[in-house]
């Protein structure tokens, strides 16, 4: 028994030896601490999480030590942990909007810089350096613009909302209210996909519209699993939709596969919400010329016409089913 | 027919739950039942149920039988449905051309993995004597993330045509293909149960497990089988799922489908303490589910509210359709019974109710 103990602890000492060697050839590397979200949250996160481990690795020069999970206090120890660490960036996407003053202020006194990404975290500008953001009421404003601009002679839209309350399905419903409000155009039937923004909900909400005997000619799909099964409930039923059909299809997020379907008509267009905050990061940091507040992303609606292959490898997510295939 | 008065009582839950949803959605719109051909297949509101509740249809078979033997819940059925498919969907993007061969070894490989996690939370409840939920929230907690490593964290697209046709409906064929699947799938359950004696088993296991054993049924092998099944029923589940949807979505996959399963299972009639139980109920559970979601929508009830609706629907539902309730139904018919039939007396009624019942 203590002979095994005995060894053991030889290996643990020799194991901790090893990694300390480890860490001190790293040295040299910018050091950074990225505090995420899991990639099991969503698709968007699974692209976020892998363009952050290219981004920010050993051969771009940097020693980065990432923490994904979805519980906010986790995520403030690890962020903790950095900060004793060391790091000389702390980069956030929180779980939680609340509860960071402490771990910020901290940070700052160390003089970290603090640079959030995708998600805003509910504190004094003056706590964090720079934050880089997806606008959803951009994303949805300009959704509602390409609608508006259909020329159709009545738009009669149905809504299929996200998780009820987040970010994303306020700021991407609330260009359609506003529109709907002023008269622009007519929601004839407002549903959701749920929390997981299910492509079954979003199928059995133009299914109730379909038999209910509705009207519509949009369908206005706040992400692309939930566009795809609203479409899937149009092929059901046998009408058209897509280039020159009758009703007209957009999707939110890039998703490769929802590209490929715009590219081959068989939807109109797709919103973009862009994952890849890292590379604008990485500039920042190596360039020296780190703004401070609140940056907003630029981001893409691609149409049946403005699709391009190159557009689709460059700011699509997840995998490409390859040109002219289409997911149905 | 006094057995045949006894099996409806068992469904009087499930069947008295489902024709007040028709009659709801009568109210609506006279047009309910109506069906039209669409392109070929049959279209409308009931195809359209049968079409969406097929992957909750089967697992709520696999969950009935795990809640009967092992008196409690597997609440990893969703991903473990999440994994099998990934390895399905795995396996035909490696086939260099998909046929119906591929597609079958590809489904027959993932209903070994489906065996092998039913076995992991088998093993953990049977053996180790873990409870159920507690022993599936491993794989609740892990699932998604084995699916991710599997399916390369990419959301891989299945765009093959039989897939296709799995998820819509084949040429000629008249009804949506996963109707079809589904209805096979309760075909075999129920000639498994019909030339087995395994009703039996699983149902003295759930109701006393020591007694079980005194007469010869190993309760340990009889709660392994239910996983095992379970496990089958996810993989086929998953399997419909998966090409359903044309694509492989690790985060979404049939999320949160175990909440409605067990929905499904309560509403069938059974008791979630194991023991007796019937497929039957559970079948019209799953369906009357669907219904109700879909009954929420046509009402157009607003999206922020059709979570409250669902859930006060569910608790009025249950109510009505309690024992305390039907135990009060019952007398008040028997009253009404004794009444016309005036030779009977009410108080010899009321004492032999009892006893009748336990010969059965």
């Amino acid at each position: 028994m203590k002979k095994t103990l005995g060894i053991l602890m030889i290996l643990v000492m020799l194991g901790t030896g090893f990694l300390f060697a480890a860490g001190q050839k790293e040295s040299g590397l910018i050091k950074v601490g990225i505090v995420n979200l899991p990639p099991e949250e969503s698709g968007y996160r699974q692209a976020n999480v892998e363009d952050m481990n290219t981004v920010f690795s050993k051969a771009n020069g940097y020693d980065a030590k990432q923490t994904n999970t979805m519980d906010n206090s986790e995520q403030i120890a690890a962020a903790k942990g950095y900060i004793r660490d060391g790091v000389d960036y702390l980069l956030i996407s929180a779980a939680n909007a609340s509860g960071w003053d402490d771990t910020l202020k901290s940070a700052k006194d160390a003089g970290i810089q603090v640079i959030l990404f995708d998600r805003a975290i509910d504190t004094a500008q003056s706590n964090y350096q720079a934050a880089i953001l997806s606008d959803m009421a951009y994303e949805g404003k300009k959704a509602v613009e390409w609608v508006l601009s259909l020329g159709l002679d009545k738009i009669n839209l149905i809504l299929i909302r996200g998780q009820m309350g987040s970010a994303a399905e306020i700021g991407r419903s609330a260009a359609v209210l506003e529109a709907a409000k002023a008269g622009k155009l007519n929601i004839v039937a407002d549903g959701t996909g749920g929390d997981s923004w299910s492509l079954e909900e979003a199928r059995k909400v133009v299914e109730a519209a379909i038999a209910a005997g509705k009207d519509f000619n949009v369908i206005y799909a706040q992400n692309d699993g939930m566009a795809q099964g609203a479409v899937q409930a149009l092929q059901a039923a046998g009408i058209s939709h897509g280039k020159g059909g009758k009703v007209k299809v957009i999707g939110f997020d890039f998703n490769r596969f929802a590209l490929r379907n715009v590219q081959a008509g068989y939807w109109d267009a797709d919103m973009q919400c862009n994952p890849r905050q890292a590379a604008q990061i990485s500039e920042w940091i190596k360039s020296g010329k780190m703004p401070s507040g609140v940056v907003y992303q630029e981001e893409l609606l691609l149409t049946t016409e403005t699709i391009t292959d190159d557009l689709i490898a460059k700011w699509g997510i997840n995998a490409d089913p390859g040109k002219g295939v289409i997911t149905r | 027919m006094r057995k045949l008065i006894q099996t409806f009582s068992h469904l009087f839950l499930p069947l008295s739950v489902m024709i007040l949803l028709i009659i709801i959605n009568l109210i609506k719109g006279a047009d309910y039942f109506s069906i039209s051909l669409v392109n070929g297949a049959l279209y409308g509101n009931i195809p359209n149920i049968l079409f969406g509740a097929s992957e909750l249809v089967i697992l709520s078979i696999g969950m009935t039988l795990v809640t009967a033997a092992s008196r409690g819940q597997d609440i990893s059925i969703g991903e473990s449905a999440t994994i099998t498919s990934a390895v399905f969907v795995m396996f035909v993007l490696q086939a260099s051309e998909v046929t119906l061969f591929t597609i079958v070894i590809a489904f027959l490989l993932s209903c070994v993995v489906g065996l092998a996690l039913g076995a992991f939370n088998g093993t953990l409840v049977s053996v180790f004597k873990v409870q159920p939920m507690v022993a599936s929230l491993i794989l609740f907690t892990g699932g998604r993330s084995i699916a991710f490593m599997i399916d390369g964290k990419l959301s891989p697209i299945l765009a093959n045509d039989i897939s296709n046709q799995i998820g819509t409906v084949i040429p000629g064929v008249p009804i949506q293909t996963p109707i079809i699947l589904t209805v096979v799938f309760i075909v075999l359950v129920a000639v498994l149960f019909k030339t087995t004696t395994l009703k039996l088993y699983v149902e003295a296991v759930g109701i006393n497990p020591n007694a079980a054993r005194l007469n010869g049924i190993n309760p340990k092998k009889i709660i392994f089988l239910t996983f095992l099944i379970m496990g089958v029923c996810s993989a086929v589940a998953g399997f419909i799922a998966v090409n359903k949807a044309g694509r492989h979505d690790s985060v979404n996959l049939l999320k949160l489908i175990m909440m409605d399963a067990i929905l499904a299972v309560a509403i069938g009639g059974n008791s979630l303490g194991g023991g007796k139980f019937s497929i039957t109920g559970s079948i019209i559970g799953a369906y009357t589910i669907e219904m109700l979601n879909r009954t929420l929508l046509r009402l157009e009830i607003e999206p922020a509210m059709i979570k409250v609706f669902k859930a006060i629907f569910i608790i009025i539902l249950m109510v009505v359709a309690s024992p305390v309730v039907r135990v009060f139904a019952k007398k008040t018919l028997d009253r009404v019974r004794n009444w016309r039939s005036p030779s009977s007396q009410s108080a010899k009624l009321t004492t032999t109710n009892i006893p009748t019942r336990k010969e059965q």
